[in-house]
């Protein structure tokens, strides 16, 4: 019962202080001088700089298009997440390297060649153009940039639990008279929810601070394809570093509020989901008497 | 383990026996496109320099955009010398103590030794007659130009067009500003940089007219080929300048002050200003402007010091938040 019990590994104390070490230097330390350098502005000023007219309309088309990434990518990444685990067939070992791909391509190559191929002279922009889909150069582009890096977040996060379910938890499923629409809502999304939901938050996440390969497909347009890690650059072009500052600030900010929101929906499914295992269980005893 | 850690004593003996070779070690940190440049010019200084005094230089090159690479250095990186292609990042070093309060005076020139102009690219045949300014200002053209906040090579054409207006008879910033605004709603968008504009245009085939560097039009025939577009020449454009300066507390922390002044005069001589002919930047010196004029057409030119009083002002009031071109989007 004691906690001990449950340490196979020896040392926690070590690891523990090497984890705080660790996190400290890499991330409180950066962030905290960053922190630290936006305070010489009051907080009137910082308010002043995120709210003038551009950088409203910045935060809008970043957080609007990250939003945007991620939930395709929820959806879709979901779909090829299932595949990969689920289905055998010829290449899939390439297909699983293929996801991995956005994570190694640098970005600004991502940028440029999205840009080609959605241009209106090119391959897929020749396409959609005559159809009056204009992707490159329009906030469009911005989501198709952004859709592409964040791929592989959703999908690396979701396999390995898919992997975990066992198809015999579908087929019981079946066989206790449940629909395939059930099968999944019932089953087997309350197992993979928590997951699909970290997923999405880390693909908005990286969508958010996303700029090399945004920049070369977005346009750059003020007030219609800005985004704000743009006018950051713009910033500081400026030499304007207290501005830069106070921008990423508000955005590191106003991205931590929902990735606790996110973590907090995600706590909350996998709890619920816990409490009532013991009712599923017993409900499904239930129907198994009346069968 | 033994295997990898004599490797490593390799690496490490390789290195020092690498400092070891030369006599001094000079850092270029430069712009962008400056690459071709600097790398034909390096060689050359150093046998120049080796001729001279016998002494081995070795030289080392940094390039970045040009306000990416000033802050560099004024965070510590250890250039000797700074070549940019704009004066306002020179100021920034200078405000910060690091170059020379009167760097423009230390070399001829206003220490820039080879310049260029901003030039029209149009499509093969000009197929929109497009002479000068106000006709790509004209409603239904598209127009290609980096972003004018973020580049240099957006301001340089930005404010090209705001002088043309301005130069016209009757001229105020009023009507320039409103003559650029014009200019700028013909821009499907603002390209990343320079280079991202040029693949913009040439490869994805988007505008009727990309406006840039007459030294990136040379680059253009080279990567894409003579006939597949026209150089204008508008009626008025900046003659845009590629400043020079020795970081001074960097040369006399390493005591390189007498090498980073040779290396930089020396673009002042023969050799150094038919390197950047070559390289279709513009000498100072008359006779090659003469030998290369088949690269370099006579064109009515200003500097941003006659028309805008300096590039920190022009800088200011135009590129600044809140200056003109945030209003021209924005609104008054």
């Amino acid at each position: 019962m004691s906690v001990k019990s449950q340490r196979v590994l020896p040392g926690f104390g070590l690891a523990l202080g090497y984890t705080l070490v660790y996190l400290s230097l890499l991330i409180l330390l950066p962030l905290g001088g960053m922190i630290l350098k936006a305070s010489e502005l009051g907080f009137g000023q910082i308010l002043d700089i995120a709210l003038g007219e551009r950088s409203l309309a910045a935060f809008r088309v970043t957080f609007v298009s990250s939003l945007m990434a991620a939930s395709i990518n929820a959806f879709f990444g979901l779909i090829v997440a299932w595949i990969l685990v689920r289905y055998p067939f010829p290449g899939k070992r390439f297909v699983d390297a293929l996801v991995d791909l956005p994570f190694a391509l640098p970005t600004a190559v991502a940028g440029i060649t999205l840009a080609t191929l959605y241009a209106g002279n090119g391959w897929l922009g020749s396409h959609l153009e005559p159809l009056g889909i204009k992707v490159a150069y329009t906030p469009l582009g911005i989501i198709v940039a952004l859709t592409f890096i964040t791929l592989p977040f959703v999908v690396r996060t979701l396999q390995p639990v898919i992997e975990d379910i066992e198809t015999e938890v579908e087929e019981a499923a079946a066989s206790l008279g449940a629909s395939r629409w059930q099968t999944f809502v019932k089953v087997i999304f309350p197992a993979i929810g928590p997951a699909l939901l970290t997923g999405f938050a880390l693909a908005f996440a990286r969508a958010l601070g996303e700029f090399g390969s945004v920049i070369f497909i977005a346009g750059n347009l003020p007030l219609i394809s800005e985004i704000v890690p743009l006018l950051i650059i713009s910033k500081l072009e400026q030499y304007d570093v207290l501005g830069a500052t106070a921008l990423a600030v508000v955005m590191l900010a106003i991205s931590f509020a929902l990735l606790l929101l996110i973590n907090a929906l995600q706590w909350w499914a996998a709890n619920r989901h816990k409490n009532s295992e013991p009712l599923e269980v017993s409900a499904g005893k239930a129907k198994a008497g009346e069968a | 383990m033994t295997h990898f850690r004599k490797s490593i004593a390799t690496l490490l003996l390789g290195l020092l026996a690498g400092a070891a070779l030369a006599d001094a070690t000079l850092l270029n940190a430069s712009y962008d496109v400056a690459r071709d440049v600097y790398k034909d010019y390096n060689p050359m200084f150093q046998k120049h320099w080796k001729s001279k005094t016998g002494e081995s230089l070795e030289l080392k090159q940094s390039h970045g955009g040009s306000s990416k690479q000033v802050r560099a250095v004024a965070d510590g990186l250890e250039a000797d010398v700074v070549t940019m292609n704009q004066a306002n990042d020179i100021e920034f070093l200078a405000d910060k103590g690091l170059v020379a309060k009167d760097w423009t005076k230390k070399f001829p020139n206003n220490a820039s030794p080879y310049t260029s102009a901003m030039v029209f690219i149009v499509r093969k045949g000009n197929p929109k007659a497009l002479k000068d300014w106000p006709d790509i200002a004209a409603p239904g053209i598209e127009v290609i130009l980096p972003h004018p906040k973020n580049t240099g090579n957006g301001r340089n054409t930005y404010l090209s067009a705001w002088a043309w207006a301005l130069k016209q008879p009757g001229g105020s910033d009023a009507k320039a500003q409103e003559f650029v605004g014009k200019l700028l709603k013909n821009a499907p968008l603002f390209a990343a940089g320079g280079r991202d504009a040029t693949t913009t245009f040439m490869q994805r085939g988007l505008g009727d007219v990309l406006v840039t560097f007459e030294s990136e039009a040379e680059m253009i025939a080279k990567e894409f080929g003579k006939g597949n577009f026209e150089v204008v020449y508008p009626s008025l454009t900046m003659q845009t300048e590629f400043p020079v300066a020795v970081v001074e507390k960097v040369v006399d922390k390493k005591g390189t002050r007498k090498q980073a002044t040779a290396y930089l005069e020396y673009l002042w001589s023969k050799e150094g200003q038919e390197n950047a002919a070559q390289n279709y930047l513009r000498p100072r010196d008359a006779e090659l402007l003469k030998k290369y004029a088949h690269f370099f057409p006579t064109v009515k030119t200003f500097t941003v010091d006659e028309v805008f009083g300096g590039a920190n002002k022009a800088f200011a009031s135009h590129f600044k938040d809140g200056g003109s071109f945030d209003q021209i989007y924005v609104g008054k």
